[in-house]
């Protein structure tokens, strides 16, 4: 699972597998030298410790009693494990009396529906901008390719306005349509850059048997764009789940509709030094999207890389 | 070949199917069919939640709602889809061929138009009004920007996010995909993992680890439980409340942006990296170049238009930053930034015309950048 990452491509395979052992060529690229060896080795460890410190100390913080947290550091649990008084009953306040389970109920309301609709329209519009021909397409599309990076912000303050008045803020439709919106221009380009890469002579014999653009729409193209299909909606799960800025604007922070990131941070409003409750609540919100990522890591890089250039 | 435009529109026709001219067909019929057929499927789905009072009640059961949301928002939009090729498939070949195209990108476009062209054109408008939208100001909004210092502060303070942040993220990304690259498989693997980690993690999330390891206790109020402080005065001095030191505050905030970025740069330079041709490696090491000449003299020019995507995307990334200030300080102690401020002029202060205003400052500076990309979709289309 966490091999992903650090996968290589089979071209790249380890440059000491490539070159027989002994032979002239084959150079240690930082030297034989057992000290600049164990350097980069202490220096990646450095780094790599650095960025998992601070969740280390959050995980360790949820399951220690309020009063532990507050009266020494989390570092003692782990120096001192059995001094320390383990609880469960953090993560039980957090998700009841704190109303984190209903914001994560929430979250999946949200998430799920916008996440599958905008992927829904925009494989059929990027079906259409491949391999069909109209009128105003590449300017349609040079549209879509400008909108991948304006600011969300630019468009807060005029579909407020609407929203407001047609009664859609605060409900899921609401903000259902507008992560649609959001999604769509990157959803469109990762999937036509895909769609408009498969071969020609496919839709050509297809279409000599009689096919349909519908047909060879959902029989053809669909299924070999898992990929990049499986890319975007990685993609888009994460950024609906730990948008803060849209549930906030279009679905606001009653507890009917507040999403986990809503009420995580209305609960650092209120309890900002009620660690026991922040620290769980914190982890409440990560689970999923942790989980999405270890599990699915080589869709997640592809979509990264697909959409590098979405701001 | 003629001029590049955007997508080869004449230079190679796409294949088509049996029966289905090319559709050159401009009459005035067939564009009206055009629109509507955009227009339906968003019309229908609106009509269907809008009947079913139920489905804007949040208050209604909530697995209904979700199974209904999948059901009709996939399965609806599907057989919708459907029903618009069917129906278009009966008019004239012509016609069909002309009309279906709308019928596939239609909905797409309409939502778009909607939810992002409309608003925008709406801001820059709204920009140049006063507080509550009722009267034309001019460039007022703006030169209060430009000159009153609670926005110069904000506008600072973004400037120097952009610039450090991104140096921070691609440096350290550089540096963990090069080091990384030496050790063995797995480790490097694992390594990666950890600091890729924390991409995942939302932007909120984030701030409350950060919020935990900059906590502060004045002295004589117990142990100190953040572990920047513990170390702090481990090492002898009082301790500080970090949030709240002047100009250096910023910086502790950017770190967050940091900790999350960086993930994304290294799996990208490592992946360009690891791409760099061996040949050219093993090439210049034979010709005596140390590692270190190899790196910079080799390696570095060949990544170097990765390295560019990488800064710009985390530029925007950056610039565009809200989530880490509202939650950790909600712009207070000089640590406000332009897009969190958009916000809080808006909804606190009920500005529309400065909160407009600040939006459309947004967008100019990512302009270049949206320039660039149109410029390269074109040469990338040109080779299609």
């Amino acid at each position: 699972m966490t091999a992903e990452v650090g996968s290589r491509e089979p071209k790249a395979r380890r440059r000491d597998d490539l070159l027989p052992r002994g032979s002239v060529a084959r150079l240690d690229p930082v030297g034989t030298s057992f000290w600049s060896r164990a350097l980069v080795r202490a220096a990646v460890v450095v780094i790599a410790v650095m960025w998992s410190l601070p969740t280390a100390g959050l995980l360790i913080s949820s399951f220690r009693s309020a009063n532990d947290i507050n009266s020494t550091g989390w570092w003692t649990a782990l120096l001192h494990p059995f001094e320390t008084t383990w609880t469960l009953a953090n993560y039980e306040q957090v998700l009841t009396a704190s109303g984190m389970f209903d914001a994560f109920v929430n979250s999946l309301i949200v998430t799920v529906p916008a996440t599958v609709i905008p992927i829904t329209l925009a494989a059929f519009a990027a079906y259409a901008f491949a391999w069909m021909q109209f009128p105003g397409r590449s300017f349609l599309f040079a549209v879509v390719v400008a909108l991948l990076i304006v600011p969300l912000q630019m468009t807060l303050v005029p579909l407020l306005q609407v929203y407001n008045r047609t009664g859609l803020t605060g409900t899921f439709l609401g903000i259902w349509l507008a992560h649609t919106g959001f999604g769509l221009p990157l959803a469109v380009y990762i999937l036509y850059n895909y769609i408009s890469q498969l071969p020609r002579d496919l839709f050509e014999s297809a279409f000599i048997d009689g096919a349909s653009h519908f047909t060879a729409f959902t029989r053809l193209v669909l299924p070999l764009s898992m990929p990049a299909l499986a890319a975007f909606a990685i993609f888009q799960f994460l950024w609906v789940w730990n948008d803060l800025l849209v549930a906030l604007v279009f679905l606001g922070t009653d507890s009917a509709v507040a999403t986990l990131t809503a009420r995580l941070n209305e609960l650092v409003g209120s309890r900002g030094q009620d660690w026991h409750l922040l620290t769980a609540g914190a982890f409440v919100t990560m689970v999923v999207p942790v989980v999405v990522f270890l599990s699915l890591q080589r869709f997640f890089v592809r979509g990264l890389l697909a959409g590098s250039m979405k701001g | 070949m003629s001029t590049p435009s955007l997508i080869k529109d004449e230079v190679s026709e796409p294949p088509r199917p049996p029966g289905e001219p090319g559709s050159t067909d401009n009459r005035l019929s067939v564009w009206v069919l055009r629109i509507l057929s955009a227009l339906i499927v968003p019309a229908v789905l609106l009509l269907f939640f809008f009947t079913f009072e139920f489905l804007q009640d949040p208050r209604t059961n909530k697995a209904l709602q979700i199974a209904v949301a999948i059901v009709v928002g996939v399965g609806g939009v599907w057989l919708l889809f459907w029903a618009m090729d069917r129906l278009v498939s009966a008019l004239p070949d012509r016609m069909a061929a002309g009309v279906r195209p709308f019928v596939f990108a239609g909905p797409a476009l309409m939502i778009l138009g909607f939810y992002l062209v409309y608003p925008t054109v709406d801001t820059i408008i709204t920009s140049l009004r006063n507080a509550d939208g009722s009267e034309f100001v001019g460039i007022d909004n703006f030169v209060r920007l430009f000159t009153e210092s609670t926005y110069l502060v904000s506008l600072r303070n973004s400037v120097i996010w952009a610039i450090v942040v991104p140096i921070f993220c691609v440096g350290f990304g550089l540096a963990v995909a090069v080091l990384a690259d030496l050790l063995p498989r797995k480790t490097e693997a694992v390594v990666k993992s950890l600091i890729f980690l924390p991409m995942a993690v939302s932007f909120v999330g984030a701030s409350v680890v950060f919020f935990f390891m900059y906590t502060f206790r004045p002295e004589g109020f117990g142990e100190q439980i953040g572990l920047l402080n513990a170390i702090w005065t481990a090492l002898g001095n009082d301790p500080v409340d970090w949030l709240r030191l002047p100009f250096w505050n910023n910086l502790f905030l950017m770190a967050i942006l940091v900790w999350t970025q960086t993930g994304f740069a290294m799996v990208i330079l490592s992946s360009a990296i690891k791409g760099v041709p061996d040949e050219l490696l093993e090439a210049a090491r034979i010709d005596g170049a140390t590692e270190w000449q190899v790196f910079r003299k080799v390696t570095i020019p060949t990544i170097a238009s990765t390295i560019v995507v990488v800064w710009t995307t985390i530029l925007i990334t950056t610039w565009k930053v809200y989530d880490i200030v509202a939650v950790m300080t909600g712009g207070r102690d000089g640590t406000s930034v332009v897009a969190e401020r958009m916000v809080t002029e808006f909804y606190t202060f009920r500005n529309e015309g400065l909160g407009a205003a600040l939006a459309v400052v947004l967008l100019v500076v990512v302009l270049p950048i949206l320039i660039i990309n149109i410029r390269r979709f074109q040469e990338q289309e040109a080779t299609r």
